[in-house]
């Protein structure tokens, strides 16, 4: 079921004043696919998801969207290429309604189809219907997480990425937003699934990668990696 | 008990002028909830576009209602510019920058008006300078009518466009939420100057208001930010409602005084109001907390 390739990162080094990161990242995305990236806190997910999304520019490495290189493009011209980041904190705009956070969404990509997509979206969370004229702020933390993920798919992209989606959810929400996540997918949706949340996350994904101090320390099939002893050890306990 | 043939006059020539402190007020208001700088040149600009409609009367004839057309978006072009070109380059994105800049900047536009023009008081004439229409048994001028409703409408373009336009909405997401912005693709640079811009043309529109009822000289802009800045606390920070409920009350606050208190202590309760509302409310009356 896998595709043709829709991102490809190629030695991604990255960091902040005089400390490095990102030691040399290599991944590789396929359309269609769930990709899980794991690890723990700190080894430098989010900064990974930074040099994505086109918040921060890479110190060296490059990344390729669609074939065209994007490194370095910054924000808004990644949203123009495709690719939607949800961030780790959701960082929904707290003084507006959920539909202006929606609308707002859609402020460089897929305009037109605004109306349509805002429908299609509240089919998807109905718990934001019943919020829609709501300050997002007023929001509970997991109804802002499907705010937040509205948000990102109004642009339409071709890839999102969702960073630690389940981070302060209740146990019972997690388990929705997993299915969620499979949901989307299974409609057509390329995702990169950046989480602490390991054996969930394989649960789901088609490949995982294992982020460890910087570099990628261990990849492959999701159900390969499940069976990985180093893997348990490390991050199942068992 | 006052006569109300006294006291009618005296409120509407407080709430004519409340609604240009109010617009003055809307774009100070507007740059510090976005940009979270207070704009220390806005008197100064104030002066600029208040400038700007003299010459354009005294040289070219243009009179004042018409030089809307001109001034408001010379104001936002400068605006745009200032921010783009000079306060943002030179902030280096630390709000102490900002603010020392704007200082400077409004030190500079002042003494270059003084040098250029002198330190005289200018007015101009029109043909309905002595105007005035009847209302509730008071005279009151016809330009302070044009004022008062010139910045309603003016204040309801503003919400109108901040409430249901794409880039009214990326600035107010900006306001609370710069990186969130950033992620769905809002160009800061330019939606911070297209903000800093937009405060600036308040003044531009201010300044064709109020020009024929009032006056122009170098130091004209501190009597009005110093009262913007009231408003603007008495509101609460940020507060669109807020500056304009805020504007309206100082205004009459303003007149009220002059009434009881003789004109040279007509400000005493600005203050007055400006002190209490720190000690009581600092947040304003429609302000959230930070």
């Amino acid at each position: 079921m896998s595709g043709e390739p829709i991102l490809e990162v190629s030695g991604l080094r990255a960091g902040y004043g005089a400390v490095e990161v990102l030691r040399g990242v290599d991944l590789t995305i396929r359309r269609g696919d769930i990709v899980a990236l794991l690890g723990s806190n700190g080894v430098g997910k989010t900064t990974f998801n930074a040099v994505l999304s086109g918040l921060i520019r890479p110190w060296a490495g490059k990344v390729a969207f669609k074939g065209s290189d994007i490194t370095g493009i910054g924000a808004a011209s990644v949203v123009d290429a495709g690719m939607s980041l949800v961030p780790e904190g959701r960082l929904i705009f707290p003084n507006m309604t959920v539909k202006e956070n929606l609308i707002l969404g859609s402020y460089r990509r897929a305009r037109g189809n605004r109306d349509a997509n805002i429908d299609k979206i509240v089919a998807i969370f109905p718990r934001l219907k019943e919020r829609f004229e709501q300050k997002a702020g007023t929001l509970s933390g997991g109804e802002q997480q499907m705010l937040a993920i509205g948000r990102g798919m109004m642009a339409e992209p071709e890839l999102l990425i969702l960073d630690e989606p389940s981070l302060g959810l209740s146990p019972l929400l997690v388990e929705e937003m997993f299915n969620l996540i499979r949901r989307l997918n299974e409609e057509g949706l390329t995702i990169l699934l950046v989480e602490q949340n390991v054996a969930q996350s394989l649960e789901i994904a088609t490949t995982g990668y294992v982020l460890e101090n910087g570099a990628i320390s261990l990849s492959g099939p999701a159900a390969t990696l499940m069976d990985d002893p180093n893997l348990q050890r490390s991050y199942l306990g068992i | 008990m006052i006569d109300p043939v006294i006291l009618i006059p005296s409120l509407i020539n407080g709430l004519t002028t409340g609604a240009l402190y109010a617009l003055v007020a809307l774009g100070l208001t507007l740059i510090y909830g976005v940009l979270h700088i207070i704009n220390f040149a806005h008197g100064a600009m104030l002066m600029m576009a208040l400038y700007g409609v003299f010459f354009l009367n005294r040289l070219f004839g243009i009179d004042p209602y018409v030089a809307l057309l001109i001034v408001p978006p010379a104001m936002f072009a400068i605006g745009y510019a200032l921010q783009r070109g000079i306060i943002g380059r030179a902030s280096h994105g630390r709000d102490e920058n900002i603010l020392l800049v704007t200082l400077g900047l409004s030190i500079i536009i002042e003494n270059m008006a003084l040098y250029f023009f002198r330190s005289d008081t200018r007015t101009i004439e029109t043909p309905y300078s002595f105007e005035v229409v009847e209302f509730a048994g008071a005279f009151v001028p016809v330009a302070k009518v044009v004022a008062f409703f010139g910045a309603l409408v003016t204040a309801a373009l503003l919400w109108a466009f901040m409430s249901k336009t794409d880039l009214g909405r990326a600035i107010r997401a900006l306001a609370k939420e710069r990186k969130g912005a950033r992620l769905v693709g809002i160009n800061v640079d330019h939606v911070f100057a297209m903000s800093f811009g937009i405060g600036v043309a308040c003044l531009g529109v201010a300044a064709c208001l109020l020009m024929p009822s009032y006056y122009v000289n170098p130091q004209v802009g501190y009597g009005f930010v110093l009262i913007a800045f009231t408003t603007v606390v008495l509101g609460g920070m940020g507060s669109f409602v807020g500056a304009m409920i805020g504007g309206l009350v100082i205004g009459v606050v303003e007149a009220m005084g002059g009434l009881f208190l003789g004109d040279s202590l007509g400000q005493f309760g600005i203050f007055a109001i400006f002190i209490l509302i720190l000690m009581f409310r600092p947040t304003g009356l429609l302000g959230h907390k930070v």
